[in-house]
């Protein structure tokens, strides 16, 4: 500690780290990025292991067969989806008591606050139906859930036939500890909310629902299931859940584990593992994996309908079939021997699934990235902010060129920085969490008056608005400025080291916010970071302010949004046009919104009332006067 | 005054019901007494049969006394007796009973019930009991030596779906409970039940040692003595529930141990553990009760009750198939009864079977008997096992179950019933949510909710709400006991209206408490269990409900509905809870340990030696020939430069 106790040596750091604070920052930012892009390199990750001991050693031997039968079910079911136009209730409960579970339905509404183009509704009316199969001898303490949505249209029978398929047959079998939950949603994520929401009594989001009559004690795990084709070649695992909230790593490796016994082919993200490694294409198909992941973890939605346990500390995941024009096929049976296979190991489990990570990437099924490994990515990011605001502190404190000969004091040559500064910095700092604030609010409520006085629909309307105010803010920093000389005395606007107290705030902020976020969620603080750090550091008002305007445009959080949606394209092999990728940004945004207002999604409140106000302080910085 | 006065009304409530409950346990014995007479009129030819029987039953009496070290055989008993002249020979009977119940979700119940009573006190001043004939010598010194008045102890695994299989005989919390009343002569009740859990979890080779301060209560209403006797002060009175306890074949072998003829013979035999474990229900019971000697209650005789309630399910017992046998459920059927017992009967109930349209017994039943069961008049097909007829030729008896028709899916409305759960996420609050369904039409019925949580779980009283049909349901008696921590846990008790057709729910919100590491249990991450709660109520009996019944009685006995009949005592309870309390990592700890360390090292020292060093700004330092001058002048001795 006698290098900061002893003012030489203190002031030769600061002085190296100012002196070399630029280079510095350069060689962070790259090597944050060269960390990030290393994590998906295979010598650097670990092998997957399970580390549940319940779930290791003992390997279950899986006897389900009726794979026809089931597919049989699911004839008669989309029959009954048919004729009744919608989720065939009587047939489903019918259906369940006949295997011999306790059944009962849980009706919901919710009207959304806008309607939703991309699945057409707007008011929603629908009702779960579950079936419990009471384990014997166990005293309905714990429960495991396996649920199939009822989606409109001809897809996902198949889904609910094996669901009743392995309700009859895990019915018939004396070993289960915990009590099973096979249900049957409706509306996907809003009847899978409206189930949860029910059975935990919560009301988070605003839903009514009626109360569920029969329950199963805490639920350990849950998995979802997606099939909508009889035979299928492959299956996808689905474990992004909302927030950017992960299940347990055992519950992937669970399911890899299980796939590669019985010899499923098995993906994540839709991408099929290579054994290349060390060549281009295996490295490359590494990292679309990865960067497929990050995305998807960032946009803090639920990509599946597992994706609301997670709140409730349940373990799910989505298992998808895919049938693609591969030729090696698995039929029903095969994939019901899978389940059976994950729910008897579930079944084994004495505790909760804690032993294995929850914060991981995953480059492949088989490979993981933990958080030890993938966070210095972010701390390196995160050190330039740190850097910079040293620099900023350090000239603070020293006297300035420009103010010096104005100071008489010997006692003042260093000028307190919160002096006069305080009010020129509470300013914008008011005004731009105001714009977001407005940003978060008014979008929604608008969303009439702008129906009516434009020609455009709701839920353009809640778009289009979102994007006037975030754009509208940009012309803020011009108007914060006051015209009475008095007032801009008194703040001390327009002085060198007034934005420099700003710059300093700002930087904090933005360093606390990321940090957080990253946290919390590492995607979407990593993909932040990425776009803002540049920005924060950079930013002066001495920049040329065209250019820089036009970057920083750029590199803001829309921007972000915006390229995001071109490289998770480009990464799902669908590449698409500007126009395209202009309909699906507006699409996203009310997505955004949407997923906010019925599930809780915190990632757009995030960005209008802190992220894109953080921003507007850095864009003040750059037009100060 | 007018709480004083509620309780009172509660008091004379409770007392009713255990009233009501003996009266109706001794309605059963007279119909069984009755029917006794009855076929041992009928049957008068088998006196060959009888002498044979008699002759195995010394058999096994004297072999039974040999294991009791006092020697004496029945005649040498009389003889002691006879010096004693004080009191008359001290009789004891055992009767064993099977009872099955068809369900209407297919699934099977069996209960078993062994009745040992000895018409003897062990607590008569000067008198020491020391031979045991049929009585278990364990739990007959037991009694004695720490003064018990009243035992009940369950082993349950599973839980008992009242939706679906209406109300059992004998209701048990899933795990463990235990319950006893002692003598009001015990000064250190606290000690005594302390000694008293750990002797009998020796005997039953079962966890009731974990109990102590932390899991027991003392309920003032819920749990009332079910025998004869004066005291009714909660202070002798002790209950604790365990839910976790696992029931398996080593507390079934003890429990069996206790019978006279052991499972060598009569009803016992049909109880092999690979099948009664491979059901859905199973509850071992041992009640001990002082009971009335006779009608006029001149002396008291002990009761020992053991019980076996199990339900085999038509899925994974039964292949799917409503068609039960003896040979199906137990993998035995029976041959003879226990030669020690003055009674051996198998009931099987066919209330909803006049006709026999529903399903077919075979072979068919000799006789019917009616008894009125939870407040329902249940008719039931009777085989005495003391009928050497009832074996048929194959010397065995299988009854056999076979249904005519797919029986139906439709839950019950029992006229009571209670659910419990956990609400809210996260692992800060919480929220406890019971709920009593009152399915009854139009009657309004008090019922008696006793609560028990851990300490661990921090309630928050002032939450408490009771609600039914959307208003608030004001209960009119509430006896709340806070936690101490690691002390004792809360004990909630209190005595609600259940409005005709309504659930009430009742919701109290919870603290997660954050335990001290050596605290855990060795698998934190499982969740800390929360015991069922109990309910307890005088409920509208179906009899009473019933509109039809004049058809069938004297019109003079049905003006009035019945006082006995018109309402019965039930006991619910709820499901155990598992919650998840804050866990931290274990694996973790020493990291945790070694990563604060180092930080608080690092980061506070330095702080701390930044913020309290006072900085001077140093001498620069002489040059060295300043230095060597100032050396020559030391030695010198003239001051320095």
């Amino acid at each position: 500690m006698g290098l900061l106790s002893d003012p030489n040596r203190r002031r030769a750091l600061t002085n190296l780290l100012t002196r070399l604070n630029t280079p510095l920052c350069i060689v962070c930012y790259l090597a944050g990025v060269a960390w990030f892009m290393g994590l998906a390199f295979e010598p650097f990750t670990l092998r997957t292991y399970m580390s549940e001991n319940a779930m290791g050693s003992t390997m279950v031997e899986e006897r389900f067969l009726a794979g026809e039968r089931a597919l049989v079910t699911a004839r008669e079911f989309a029959a009954q989806k048919k004729k009744m136009g919608g989720m065939p209730v009587d047939w489903l409960v019918k259906a369940m008591q006949a295997r011999g579970l306790e059944v009962f339905t849980q009706s919901f509404s919710r009207t959304l606050p806008f309607p939703d183009e991309n699945k057409e509704r707007y008011m929603v009316h629908g009702t779960n139906v579950y079936g419990i199969l009471r384990a014997p001898r166990a005293p309905r303490t714990e429960a495991l859930v396996l649920s199939a949505p009822c989606t409109p249209g001809s897809s996902n029978n198949q889904a609910v036939g094996l669901l009743l398929g392995l309700a009859q047959y895990f019915r018939g079998q004396m070993y289960w500890a915990k009590d099973i939950i096979f249900l049957v949603n409706e509306h996907d994520l809003i009847g899978m909310q409206a189930w949860l929401e029910g059975y935990h009594h919560t009301n988070t989001t605003g839903m009514s629902w009626t109360p569920l009559e029969g329950r199963g004690g805490s639920i350990q795990a849950a998995l979802s299931l997606e099939l909508s084709s009889d035979i299928i070649t492959s299956l996808d695992l689905v474990l992004e859940g909302l927030n950017g909230q992960l299940p347990n790593l055992d519950l992937a490796n669970l399911f890899y584990a299980f796939c590669q016994k019985i010899g499923v082919l098995c993906t994540i993200q839709g991408k099929l593992q290579r054994n290349d490694w060390d060549s281009a294409a295996g490295y490359s198909q590494a990292v679309q994996t990865m960067l497929l992941m990050v995305l998807k973890q960032a946009s803090g939605r639920p990509w599946g309908d597992h994706g609301l346990f997670l709140r409730y500390h349940i373990e799910a995941a989505s298992i998808r079939g895919i049938n693609s024009f591969r030729q090696y096929k698995t039929d029903l049976t095969t994939v019901g021997k899978l389940l059976e296979g994950m729910f008897r190991k579930l079944n084994n489990l004495l505790e909760r699934l804690h032993q294995s990570y929850f914060f991981y990437l995953l480059p492949s099924l088989s490979r993981f990235v933990s958080i030890g490994y993938y966070m210095p990515a972010f701390g390196l990011l995160a050190a330039i902010l740190l850097l910079r605001a040293l620099d900023l502190w350090v000239q603070l404190g020293s006297p300035a060129p420009g103010t010096e000969d104005g100071l008489v004091d010997g006692e003042q040559v260093r000028p307190t920085p919160f002096g006069p500064g305080v009010l020129s910095v509470l300013t914008p700092l008011i005004i731009s969490h105001l714009t977001g604030v407005a940003l978060y609010t008014l979008p929604i409520m608008a969303q009439q008056t702008a129906v009516e006085h434009f020609p455009v629909s709701e839920t353009e309307a809640v778009v289009l608005t979102a994007i006037a105010i975030y754009t509208a803010g940009l012309a803020l920093p011009h108007n914060t400025h006051s015209p009475c000389p008095s007032v801009r005395v008194l703040s001390g606007e327009g002085t060198e080291e007034g934005w420099r107290v700003l710059k300093l705030i700002a930087i904090f902020y933005m360093a606390v916010l990321l940090g957080c976020t990253a946290l919390i969620n590492f995607s979407l603080g990593f993909i932040l970071a990425l776009t803002l750090v540049p920005v924060a550091a950079f930013i002066t008002p001495h920049v040329p302010r065209v250019l820089s305007a036009l970057v920083m445009v750029l590199l803001s959080p829309g921007s972000t949004l915006l390229f995001s949606i071109f490289v998770y394209q480009e990464l799902q092999e669908a590449p698409i046009t500007l126009l395209e990728g202009w309909n699906l940004f507006l699409s996203v945004i009310s997505q955004g919104i949407l997923d906010h207002n019925l599930y809780g999604s915190l990632v757009y409140p995030l960005i209008s009332l802190l992220v894109y106000p953080c921003w507007l302080l850095l864009w003040n910085i750059l037009f100060w006067k | 005054m007018t709480a004083g006065r509620c309780t009172a009304a509660l008091l004379a409530a409770v007392l009713v019901c255990g009233l009501t409950c003996a009266s109706t346990a001794a309605a059963e014995e007279a119909i069984t007494e009755e029917y006794e007479s009855i076929s041992n009129a009928n049957e008068h030819v088998q006196a060959q049969d009888d002498y044979a029987r008699s002759q195995k039953r010394r058999e096994i009496t004297e072999h039974d006394d040999d294991q009791n070290e006092p020697p004496p055989s029945s005649s040498s008993s009389s003889s002691s007796s006879s010096s004693s002249s004080s009191s008359p020979p001290s009789k004891d009977y055992f009767k064993e009973e099977l009872v099955i119940r068809p369900l209407s979700s297919g699934d099977i119940y069996a209960s078993f019930q062994f009745q040992t009573r000895w018409d003897t006190d062990f607590f008569a001043p000067g008198k020491k009991v020391s031979h045991y004939r049929l009585f278990p010598k364990s739990l007959g010194q037991l009694m004695s030596k720490f003064s018990v008045r009243e035992m009940h102890v369950s082993f349950t695994q599973g839980y008992w779906r009242t939706m679906q299989w209406g109300q059992p005989f004998l209701p048990a919390p899933p795990g463990a409970e235990l319950w006893v009343w002692f003598q009001d002569s015990v000064a250190d009740v606290d000690g005594a039940w302390k000694e008293l859990t750990n002797v009998l979890s020796g005997i039953f080779c079962a966890s009731l040692n974990f109990i102590d301060s932390t899991n027991t209560v003392e309920p003032t209403a819920s749990f009332k003595p079910l025998g004869v006797g004066n005291v009714t002060h909660q202070r002798f009175l002790r209950y604790a529930v365990l839910p976790r306890e696992i029931v398996c074949t080593e507390n079934l072998t003890p429990w069996k141990k206790l019978l006279p003829c052991g499972s060598k013979a009569g009803l016992a035999v049909l109880m092999k553990s690979e099948k009664l474990f491979h059901s859905s229900f199973l509850s071992l019971a041992v009640h001990i009760r002082p009971v009335c000697q006779d009608w006029g209650c001149k002396g008291t005789a002990w009761e020992l009750r053991q019980t076996v309630n199990v339900v085999f399910d038509l899925h994974t017992t039964g292949q799917g198939k409503r068609e039960w046998s003896f040979f199906k459920m137990f993998s035995r059927t029976l041959t003879e009864a226990c030669p020690l017992a003055t009674s051996s009967k198998v009931y099987i109930d066919v209330t909803d079977n006049p006709q026999g349209e529903l399903f077919e017994l075979n072979p068919a039943a000799p006789s019917l008997t009616q008894a009125v069961v939870l407040g329902d008049r249940r008719t039931y097909a009777v085989y005495d096992l003391m009928a050497s007829g009832t074996f048929g030729l194959l010397r065995s008896l299988n009854v056999l179950l076979r249904w005519k028709t797919p029986g139906s899916v439709d839950m019950l409305r029992p006229l009571l019933h209670g659910e419990r759960y956990v609400a809210g996420y996260g692992l800060q609050t919480g929220e406890i949510h019971t709920l009593i369904y009152n399915n009854h039409p139009y009657r309004a019925f008090p019922v008696l909710l006793l609560d028990i949580v851990p300490w661990y779980l921090r309630l928050y009283i002032h939450t408490l709400t009771v609600t039914s049909k959307s208003r608030e349901n004001k209960p009119s008696y509430i006896h709340y006991q806070p936690s101490k921590d690691r002390l004792r846990p809360h004990l909630l008790e209190m005595l609600i209206q259940l409005p005709p057709n309504s659930v009430t729910e009742v919701t109290v919100q919870f603290e997660r408490a954050l335990l001290k590491w050596t605290e855990y249990t060795p698998d934190p991450n499982h969740g800390f269990y929360v015991g069922s709660s109990v309910i307890s109520a005088l409920v509208p009996s179906v009899v009473a409900m019933d509109t039809s019944y004049t058809l069938e009685h004297p019109l003079f006995s049905t003006f009035f509905p019945c006082k006995e009949e018109s309402s019965y005592f039930v006991r619910v309870y709820t499901e155990p809870l598992l919650v998840n309390l804050p866990t931290p990592d274990f694996s973790m700890p020493y990291n945790v340990i070694c990563l604060t360390c180092t930080v608080v090292a690092v980061g506070y020292g330095s702080l701390y030696n930044l913020l309290t060093r006072t900085f001077q700004v140093e001498e620069p330092s002489p040059g060295v020939v300043k230095r060597l001058a100032n050396m020559i002048r030391y030695l010198r001795g003239v001051p320095l430069l």
